[in-house]
């Protein structure tokens, strides 16, 4: 077993058990510290599979910008201490059951299909070929999309701002 | 040779007026209505004497008899080849006389109740009423197809209903024609039993083909004839026939509707439940005559036995009674139960069918002086209000005309020579005497009855007491049908009877009024000097007569308890062990039935309307149930 | 990263799906919700650069899905986030079940 190898071992057992308690925790604010630890493992994940600028992305968006969001709907809503109330038992039951069958499901699948064994060459996923293809015309380029979620990202930034608005009251 | 246009009108026009009055009467013939209706029937009347003079004096008569002969062939519901439901009409003598009878009297009645009836207030609908009657009894004599005169005999009966219920606003009135409608419908059971087993016998509804059919079985090859309980079919279907016949002539034990559905207007009374209808049933048997003579004798017997007892209770009976017109109907009964025996009294050996002439000679005058009773005793209830005897006396001042029409009426249907019912009912004796003598015993003690009864109603009307009142002025359109009635109870008995009518078709020379004639006048003559002698002046006579039988006085007056004994069985019997368990049946099995279905659908209903919670964690996991199903449906089952 | 199979990195990615669909369906806080399906996103993610970096390490397919994905998630969360506010102001509670009107 290599260094990379428990390197891989430890950071799944760290994703997978942070994911575990943030799902089940009592308290809310716990348990969005758990999801924070989870993204952030997930991007050491990234690191470890030598995609820097995705980990780089997967930090600064999801742990900086949306577990913070979180944190602070959470605030507005009053609920950080709190304790959640509990699911009822037959729900649990039932999830558990779901979430098992589906994993076996898929599990098996995986298992019965045989991936090419990996290639050895050195990965182009650097800055300067991400750029570079995000904003090429020519063919595998990603302008269109790239244009395109910015008009999305335009179009939630207003939809968010006018669900959350606070209508005034009529004026008698 | 009247073709089938002129005989065909003869019933239709009053199911034109009918028609006319019915749909329109209300409206446009308010006043005219009556006119109208008679004036369908008088043109009828005319094409029927028309056609009777044809018949008896021109064309009938072929090779030394009267011919059947067949006027109109219309198939109308074929079953096979053989076997059809046909309207036809054919022209024999009995036909013939019918025709004339009925619409003659119906004509009769109409005028009546141009006057009787005025200023009803349902004055067109009991017109369309005595149109769609006529129409109907028209239909069945004029009929040759067995099935057809099933038809025509439904409709005789819905519109005596009809009629017998007129005054619907009065329950007893209601009540008598639901009576009647129901015994007779009950009887025509046994009726429609009999004609399904004759037809299948002989393979033919019309009449003429299946008597030759069934008489030449039984003559030449019994032993082919199915047989039940050791009675052969043929029989049994004679029978049942016979059954229908006396639910409508209001045979004894069948007869409880005929006084009740004396409710109904005096006229229909006179038309239906005296001349026409209630002969319905004599003529279906004269029809089949030649089958009823020569089949069987236990049936015939049944004929003669039934018409006796039919002749003889009645008439004691209507000793008692005090309402003007159930006497009268219980006269009627024992009237028809003289015409049914008599076409019981068949005996092989010369002269053996007189009793079929002699039957129909007494239905023919019968119709004139019942009519005339009845129409009398309208006049006569019009002046007092009442129908009961203890309300009239001494009105032989105030009705003049009423009083000498009764008296006609009274004397023929006693048998008084020369008037009309001495000749018919000597002929019934006569026959009767050659026949059984017991019967012929019993035929005598009844007319003495019968003139004691009715010279009773006669005497404690226009005699017993001083009159109160005065005069009503009597409509000419009153007076004038009860002119010519009593002219025909007077001089219809001259008709030489035998030379038209008879069971063979040949005529034969009428019999003798001879030494026979005494014993039935002599008792006649008795019964009335009792009458005269107990109510020509008030006295406590009859009362002291009525305690001198005194049990069976009573029997008699509460006419003998048949409609309790009905109404127990139909009550206690019939409702309690078939109606009530139907009724249970269907409120709880049937009914429960569907209400079971109801409520396991409303369960299930309420059951599953879990599933839709409302709570979006629900939705997410039977959303990914189903995913994992067909994953796991195709991934796995459909590779 | 030669000694990991690909289907190591596989089944991590699975099982972090399903443990972010078991919170979906457990979770009565519409925050805890939204949290648990930014696991599952997060688990796709893993997916497309696990294959990316396996299977085709010359092309960057995997890499652009991601990072759409990843920008999509960013939006998804904020809008949810609006309209988490919207409903605690109506039914002023964040347990999912308090907004049940619509059942039988």
């Amino acid at each position: 077993m290599s260094a990379s190898a428990v390197v891989f071992y430890v950071l799944s057992a760290m994703i997978l058990v942070s994911a575990l308690l943030a799902v089940t925790s009592g308290k809310i604010f716990r348990s969005a510290i758990w999801l924070l630890f989870s993204l952030t493992g997930i991007a050491g994940l990234y690191f470890w599979l030598q995609m820097e600028f995705v980990a780089a992305v997967q930090i600064v968006v999801y742990v900086g910008g949306i577990v913070v969001l979180i944190i602070f709907s959470i605030f507005l809503t009053q609920q950080s201490g709190k304790d959640l109330p509990a699911p009822k038992r037959t729900r649990t039951m039932f999830s558990i059951l779901a979430a098992i069958a589906g994993f076996i499901l898929t599990a098996a699948l995986l298992r019965s299909y045989a991936f090419p064994p990996p290639e050895q060459s050195a990965p182009t996923a650097t800055i300067d070929n991400i750029g570079a293809q995000l904003l090429s015309t020519k063919e595998h380029g990603y302008v269109l999309p790239f244009e395109v979620i910015s008009i999305l990202l335009l179009a939630a930034m207003i939809g968010c701002i006018v669900i959350a608005m606070k209508t005034k009251p009529e004026t008698k | 040779m009247p073709n089938a246009a002129y005989l065909l009108l003869i019933p239709l026009l009053p199911l034109a007026g009918f028609a006319l009055l019915g749909l329109f009467g209300r409206r446009y013939f308010r006043k005219t209505s009556g006119v109208l209706g008679t004036s369908l029937v008088l043109v009828s009347t005319a094409l029927s004497l028309w056609v009777a003079y044809w018949y008896f004096f021109i064309g009938g008569f072929a090779g030394g008899a009267y011919r059947t002969i067949p006027v109109l062939q219309l198939p109308w519901l074929r079953f096979s080849s053989e076997l059809s439901v046909n309207m036809n009409i054919a022209l024999d003598p009995l036909t013939v006389m019918m025709i004339v009878i009925v619409s003659f009297v119906s004509l009769m009645v109409h005028t009546f109740s141009l006057g009787y009836m005025k200023g009803e207030e349902r004055y067109s609908t009991y017109f369309a009423f005595l149109g769609l009657f006529t129409f109907s009894m028209l239909g069945l004599v004029m009929a040759s197809n067995l099935f057809e005169i099933y038809i025509f005999w439904e409709l005789v009966g819905c519109s005596s209903y009809l009629l017998i219920g007129y005054y619907y606003d009065r329950p007893s009135a209601v009540a008598a024609a639901k009576k009647a409608f129901i015994v007779t419908r009950f009887a025509d059971l046994g009726f429609l039993v009999g004609i399904l087993i004759l037809s299948f016998t002989a393979r033919t509804l019309d009449i003429d083909p299946l008597i030759s059919h069934i008489i030449h079985q039984a003559m030449f090859a019994p032993q082919a004839m199915a047989s039940f309980l050791g009675i052969s079919a043929v029989s049994w279907g004679l029978f049942l026939v016979f059954i229908g016949g006396a639910g409508k002539s209001a045979l004894f034990p069948l007869h409880i509707w005929l006084p009740d559905a004396m409710e109904g207007p005096t006229p229909v009374s006179a038309l239906i439940h005296a001349a026409t209808m209630v002969v319905a049933g004599v003529y279906l048997v004269a029809k089949l005559y030649i089958l009823y003579a020569l089949i069987d004798p236990l049936i015939q017997n049944i004929i003669l036995w039934a018409g006796a007892i039919s002749a003889l209770l009645p008439a004691i009976i209507a000793c008692t009674q005090s309402d003007i017109k159930r006497v009268l109907a219980y006269s009627t009964l024992s009237q028809i139960g003289y015409m049914m025996f008599a076409l019981g009294t068949f005996h092989t050996g010369n002269g053996g069918t007189m009793g079929y002439s002699a039957s129909l000679f007494h239905l023919f005058t019968h119709a004139f002086f019942k009519a005339l009773l009845f129409l009398c005793a309208g006049v006569i209830i019009h002046q007092v209000h009442s129908n009961e005897l203890k309300d009239m006396g001494g009105l032989r001042k105030l009705l003049p005309l009423a009083h000498a029409c009764f008296l006609i009426a009274c004397l023929a249907i006693a048998g008084i020579p020369p008037f009309a019912g001495f000749f018919s009912k000597e002929a019934i004796l006569l026959a009767a005497w050659n026949s059984n003598k017991f019967v012929y015993g019993i035929g005598l003690f009844t007319s003495g009855l019968t003139a004691f009864y009715m010279f009773r109603l006669y005497f404690s009307i226009f005699w017993n007491r001083p009159a109160t009142g005065h005069r009503h002025k009597q409509p000419f359109v009153e007076s004038l049908p009860l002119v010519i009635l009593a002219l025909g109870s007077a001089f219809a008995g001259f008709v030489p009877f035998t030379r038209f009518i008879t069971a063979d078709g040949f005529p034969a020379a009428s019999e003798g009024i001879g030494l026979s004639a005494i014993a039935p006048v002599s008792i006649a003559l008795l019964g009335i000097g009792i009458a005269a002698r107990l109510y020509y002046k008030q006295s406590p006579r009859p009362q002291r007569a009525a305690a001198a039988f005194k049990g069976f006085y009573q029997f008699a007056y509460h006419k003998f308890y048949i409609d309790e004994v009905y109404t127990f069985i139909t009550k206690k019997i019939i409702f309690n062990s078939i109606g009530r368990p139907a009724a249970w049946i269907d409120r709880n099995i049937v009914d429960g039935l569907m209400n079971l279905l109801a409520t396991i659908t409303a369960r299930i209903a309420a059951g599953i309307k879990g599933i839709q919670s409302g709570k979006v964690q629900d939705y997410t996991l039977y959303f990914f149930a189903g995913i994992v199903g067909l994953a796991v449906l195709f991934i796995y089952i459909y590779t | 990263m030669n000694q990991v199979p690909l289907t190591h990195i596989l089944i991590v990615s699975t099982a972090l799906f399903f443990i972010g669909m078991y919170g979906l369906f457990t979770r009565r806080n519409m925050i805890t919700m939204l949290m648990s399906i930014e696991l599952i996103l997060n688990s796709v993610n893993i997916n497309f650069i696990a294959f990316n970096r396996y299977l085709y390490p010359q092309r960057l397919e995997g890499v652009f899905f991601t990072l759409f994905v990843i920008a999509i998630a960013a939006a998804e969360a904020a809008v949810a986030i609006a309209i988490i506010i919207n409903l605690y102001r109506n039914f002023h509670s964040i347990d999912v079940e308090a907004a049940d009107e619509m059942k039988f």
